[in-house]
């Protein structure tokens, strides 16, 4: 009986005593589909010596927090974590379930759809309900073509999905909140554990760096071919910016994979984000459309990354790149110091 | 050492074209290839066979009869034996239904011979879901070890195998027991050229082909469109972002203009 289900859900995604962000993003916009449901909103939070957070993940919006706290969940893997999490999903019958489209969450999310035989719409980017129906609308570009297609799991429940990290907005930390704590033991040994965790190695390399990057120059296939990409890289250091690319640069070899922005690369946030030589495809927008200032350099008109842009210069790319780094190094001599960015 | 790598045909993305007018996709300019990740999941396998001196690779696609192309790609790349399963009743199918049909076919392979290994690709490039990896992986009862980068070690005696699998921020090294079931990322390995003799054998291999019929006890609720709980509900075109204001006049003013932009947003800029 899926009437028998009930409040939205969001796993939590820690690691080391810190919440990622996205599972603090998915709290705000799950407290948002909680209210129009009228039900109460819950983390899941999982772990060994986690207890402290519940109160963060109550700050960030939940009315419950449902943990499980056991020296074999230290860290994630999907036999143990899974077998918590369907633990408690068949116990207490979420409506909707929601993970970060992290790999942990994915993984996750994707064993325990099966094991629930339930939906999963990979990689939302937009999330509401119909009230009525109680249906969770996933949505999430479709393949091909600058078109967006909700998702729906009518029959089984919960209705589950993973979203981008970086497209929803985490409601502010609020200390005075309260909330309540549902603890539960399951059995877990470490002995019927298949895989272990020999080490995690922390990688602070470009692409951590693209994601916390205040501006980037991304660069498209307009550019033409590797020697005219250049440009990119010469506008970049200039002014201080990371670069980032297109699939299709990704997949001409221009740059390294770890570049690529859009639906199947990194998301990114910067306050500046500069795209050269871009379409604008929707699965490169979505990675970059929540940029505070965007700036699009093309030389068709009618290119849809217009659409996104704040300021756009219709023209082409080998003219007005060079003029841009030029007057910025202009400027920076006319003001007797550095152009730098914050 | 029995490894088995599900193979997806998919529409070549980067050939493909997109109808400026109806924003749809037009398919039939689209060829269809191998999914690129299952390409680096068969090399994967041949990369294992080789180090260990023995084995057997065998793929496995569901999908409809042309889709015996890529299990030929494939045979190319260096598998031994392919099996198509394509029925009607599978049509339709989204990544729950996908997994369930795979998982009954390769029960059947097992029986024959059984299975080690399970390798498939991160995701498909013509749905980006990923979900069928693990689907399968929860449906033969074996751990999942997704987005693996590398595979460091094998230990043929205690049968345990050494992984590197990718992070948000950076890596994790895990221990698995076989059998077990890895997705690959696409540089977990470079695609070799493929020796005469498997483009040969490619070149004439019929794989073996099975309908519904074929599998044992299959529950038919569970497949394709019927058993499929997610569906597409409406498409839209994106909302309209706040953006759109084309600057104007001659290409040095336009710059002009946009350093004037950026020396004013000083809270996006500092301008010393
Ligand atoms: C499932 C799926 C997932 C995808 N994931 C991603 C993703 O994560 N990220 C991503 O980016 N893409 C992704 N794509 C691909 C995406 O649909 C587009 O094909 C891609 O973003 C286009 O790259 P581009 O803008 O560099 O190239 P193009 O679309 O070829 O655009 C080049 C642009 O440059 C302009 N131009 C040409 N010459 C000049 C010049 N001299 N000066 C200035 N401008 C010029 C052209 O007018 C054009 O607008 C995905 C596609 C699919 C189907
Ligand atoms: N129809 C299929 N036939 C064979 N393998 C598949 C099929 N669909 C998905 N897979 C496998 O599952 C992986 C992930 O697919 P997906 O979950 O659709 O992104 C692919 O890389 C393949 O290895």
């Amino acid at each position: 009986m899926i009437e028998e289900y009930r409040g939205v859900w969001v796993f939590i995604e820690q690691s080391d005593g810190e919440i990622a962000g996205v599972s603090k993003e998915l709290l705000g916009a799950g407290s948002k589909l909680a209210e129009k449901l009228d039900v109460p909103l819950a983390g899941v939070l999982l772990g060994e010596g986690i207890r402290e957070l519940s109160s963060q993940v109550i700050g960030y919006g939940a009315d419950i927090v449902y943990l499980i706290d056991h020296p074999v969940l230290k860290h994630y893997r999907t036999e143990s974590y899974m077998k918590g999490v369907n633990f408690l999903a068949e116990k207490y019958k979420p409506e909707i379930f929601l993970y970060g489209a992290t790999p942990n969450g994915k993984d996750l999310a994707s064993a325990v759809a099966t094991d629930l035989s339930t939906g999963l719409t990979a990689d939302t980017t937009m999330l509401d309900v119909d009230i009525d129906k109680r249906l969770l609308e996933a949505s999430r570009p479709a393949f091909g073509g600058n078109i967006m297609a909700t998702i729906l799991c009518k029959k089984n429940r919960p209705q589950m999905a993973t979203v981008r990290p970086k497209v929803m907005k985490a409601l502010s930390f609020d200390e005075s909140r309260q909330g309540k704590i549902i603890e539960e033991e399951i059995v877990l040994n470490e002995e019927d554990m298949r895989t272990k965790v020999i080490n995690i190695v922390k990688d602070v390399t470009k692409k951590a760096n693209l994601a916390d990057a205040h501006v980037i120059v991304c660069g498209g296939k307009g550019l033409g071919d590797a020697e005219g990409f250049k440009l990119i890289h010469e506008l970049a250091n200039t002014i201080g910016a990371s670069v980032g690319g297109t699939r299709d640069v990704i997949e001409a070899g221009w740059l390294p994979h770890e570049l690529q922005i859009g639906q199947t690369g990194e998301t990114v946030t910067p306050k500046i984000y500069f795209a050269i030589g871009v379409s604008g495809a929707i699965q490169h927008v979505v990675g970059m459309k929540n940029s505070e200032l965007i700036i699009a350099i093309n030389n068709d008109p009618n290119a849809p990354i217009f659409e996104v842009a704040t300021y756009g210069i219709v023209g082409d790319a080998h003219e007005v790149v060079p003029k841009l780094i030029e007057q910025v190094k202009q400027l920076r001599v006319e003001q007797g110091g550095e152009v730098s960015y914050v | 050492m029995h490894i088995v790598v599900c193979v997806k045909q998919v529409p070549d993305t980067k050939i493909i074209k997109i109808n400026p007018k109806t924003n749809t996709l037009d398919r039939r300019s689209a060829p269809a290839i191998l999914n690129p990740y299952d390409a680096h999941a068969v090399q994967e396998a041949v990369k294992l066979k080789q180090a260990l001196g023995q084995g057997k690779i065998s793929v496995l696609s569901m999908g409809p009869p042309q889709a015996t192309e890529v299990i030929k790609k494939s045979i190319e790349i260096g598998a031994d034996e392919g099996y198509l399963i394509s029925d009607r009743a599978f049509a339709g199918a989204d990544t729950l239904a996908t997994s369930y049909a795979l998982s009954k076919a390769l029960e059947k392979i097992a029986a024959k011979h059984p299975i080690d290994i399970v390798i498939c690709g991160k995701h498909a490039i013509d749905g980006d879901t990923g979900q069928v990896g693990p689907g399968i992986a929860r449906r033969m009862d074996i751990p999942p070890i997704t987005n693996v980068i590398e595979v460091t070690k094998f230990d043929k005696e205690n049968r345990i195998i050494l992984v590197k699998r990718k992070l948000t921020n950076g890596y994790e090294e895990l221990e698995v027991q076989l059998p077990c079931l890895l997705t690959v990322e696409k540089e977990i390995n470079q695609i070799a050229y493929s020796p005469l003799p498997n483009m040969i054998r490619a070149a004439r291999y019929k794989p073996n082909i099975w309908s519904v019929g074929d599998l044992e006890a299959v529950d038919k609720a569970q497949l394709g469109l019927k058993g499929s709980p997610t569906v597409v509900g409406k498409m839209f075109t994106p909302p309209k972002l706040d953006g759109g204001k084309l600057l104007e006049g001659a290409v040095d003013e336009q710059v002009k203009q946009l350093i004037e932009v950026l020396s004013e947003r000083k809270e996006l800029l500092n301008v010393k």
